[in-house]
């Protein structure tokens, strides 16, 4: 799918005209923003919801695991917690949904998916990133590590709703627990699931530092002025 | 494209986001409440259709039995209401052909059924407990229940109270339970008669019961789900 592409002259000065292109169609975009606050909410209530029982193992002898702080929990009580659990959870599967037919549906994913073709790019990437390797040049929007980052975002996504399902609904999907160990594991996945999102949108977060705001407001507009790569 | 285009073609593609700022709703006090209501019903609505009448929830094994003493104690107000279980009997109400008060041996009388199955909590522990008594079906059809009656609604001696779908309360596995590890119920664990509702969460299973009524329109819901808690909560 060619990218759109605009050459943006200067209003002032006869400077060579900056090139634009448009980076994130209005769903990606849309569908990133919901479901950011979505993730926010279910994070915060899923934590509140953990404090009622903040263990992993048996209810006698109780082996607190953590104590979460309430002021990072949201809900106030666990009743509370659940009705913003239980509400956002359509807004975090609906936005998921979205997201994901329109990305397969209009082919848009080819920007965004890891394929094997990526994997040889990965580790000079990490180099980079991590270790003052040189630059890999930038082909196209995302880099294979970005791809990599963005595809196992999507993969935990589906996830934390899979291992939420299997503790909801143990009876009416007791087949969704069976793969992940069983009832009691569910939840430790639904845990562990939860973690490793924000590990992910810690990296995120450091990431659109790091990258400046021309590359931020691209997720706001669509359009990306002066791109780190060619974009035809 | 000269710049002051662009710009404008920028302010056009950001405008297209407001919808988002729709979730600020919940933000607003006087909304929040019957938004998050609403979002409650919603999550009801779906587990009553994914509630599969003939589906039973999971049975264990005795080894995998959760040892009686670890079989934690959960009330909201006492352990013990203190029942006289010399005057003790159900009271029955509402849509049925024999209202009327029921003694223990009566409804012992009835089939009886043992089951292992998982009772969670929705603090978000559980634990697996053996179970006896008699399906609560069986007690509806001795009562003449109407059938086309829509919900079961139970009261308790420490004042708790409970409300049942007739889907669940005729579900093979909803029993009027006066039986925990092949012993008569306990009184902290509920004597002389609970509710065992496998396929719910932990608060649905109201002990202490002293009155149960078959209604067409929901009168009372749940002590808990009048706090705030959801009212379906299948598992």
């Amino acid at each position: 799918m060619p990218a759109e592409v605009l050459e943006i002259e200067s209003a002032k000065s006869d400077e060579e005209p900056v090139l634009a292109v448009y980076e994130h169609p209005w769903v990606v975009r849309f569908t990133h923003w919901v479901n950011a606050i979505a993730l926010l909410v279910m994070v915060g209530s899923g934590l509140q919801i953990f404090r009622a029982f903040p263990s992993l193992g048996a209810k006698i002898p109780q082996q607190d695991l953590l104590n979460w702080p309430k002021a990072f929990a949201i809900g106030g009580w666990l009743g509370g917690a659940l009705q913003w659990h239980l509400t956002f959870m359509w807004i975090y599967i609906a936005t998921g949904v979205f997201y994901l037919a329109y990305q397969i549906f209009s082919g848009n994913y080819r920007q965004v998916l890891l394929t094997r073709r990526d994997v040889p790019a990965l580790w000079p990437m990490a180099r980079h990133y991590f270790f003052f390797g040189p630059r890999p040049p930038a082909t196209e929007a995302y880099n294979p590590l970005q791809k990599l980052a963005y595809t196992s975002a999507m993969v935990l996504g589906v996830l934390t709703v899979l291992t939420g399902f299997a503790v909801w609904k143990p009876t009416q999907f007791s087949w969704l627990a069976w793969p992940m160990g069983g009832f009691h594991l569910a939840r430790v996945w639904h845990f562990v699931t939860m973690w490793a999102i924000l590990l992910f949108v810690l990296g995120h977060l450091v990431m659109v530092i790091l990258h400046g705001w021309s590359n931020f407001v691209s997720m706001l507009t669509g359009w990306k002025v002066d791109p780190e790569y060619p974009p035809r | 494209m000269d710049e002051r285009k662009f710009k404008k073609v920028n302010r056009r593609e950001l405008l297209k986001l407001t919808p988002v700022i729709a979730l600020g709703a919940f933000a607003v006090p006087k909304l929040r409440g019957p938004l998050l209501k609403k979002g409650l019903a919603l999550s009801d609505w779906a587990s009553g259709k994914l509630f599969r009448p003939g589906h039973l929830a999971a049975t264990f094994a005795d080894s995998e039995l959760t040892p009686f003493e670890k079989f934690p104690i959960n009330d909201y107000d006492v352990d013990d209401p203190g029942v006289i279980f010399e005057n003790w009997s159900l009271t029955v109400s509402g849509a049925v052909q024999k209202q009327g008060d029921y003694k223990l041996s009566d409804i012992q009388a009835l089939p009886k059924k043992r089951q292992n199955t998982r009772h969670v909590c929705v603090e978000g522990w559980d634990v697996i407990g053996r179970f006896g008594g008699t399906p609560l079906s069986e007690f509806l059809r001795l009562v003449g229940a109407d059938p086309t009656a829509k919900f079961v609604t139970v009261e308790c001696a420490d004042d708790y109270y409970e409300s049942l779908d007739m889907a669940t309360a005729m579900h093979p596995q909803t029993l009027l339970c006066y039986e925990m590890y092949d012993q008569p119920l306990t009184r902290e664990h509920g004597a002389p008669l609970r509710l065992t509702v496998p396929t719910k969460i932990g608060y649905k299973h109201a002990k202490y019961l002293t009155d149960l009524r078959v209604t067409h329109v929901l009168e009372k819901v749940g002590y808990w789900e009048d706090q705030g808690y959801s009212w379906f909560y299948g598992l």
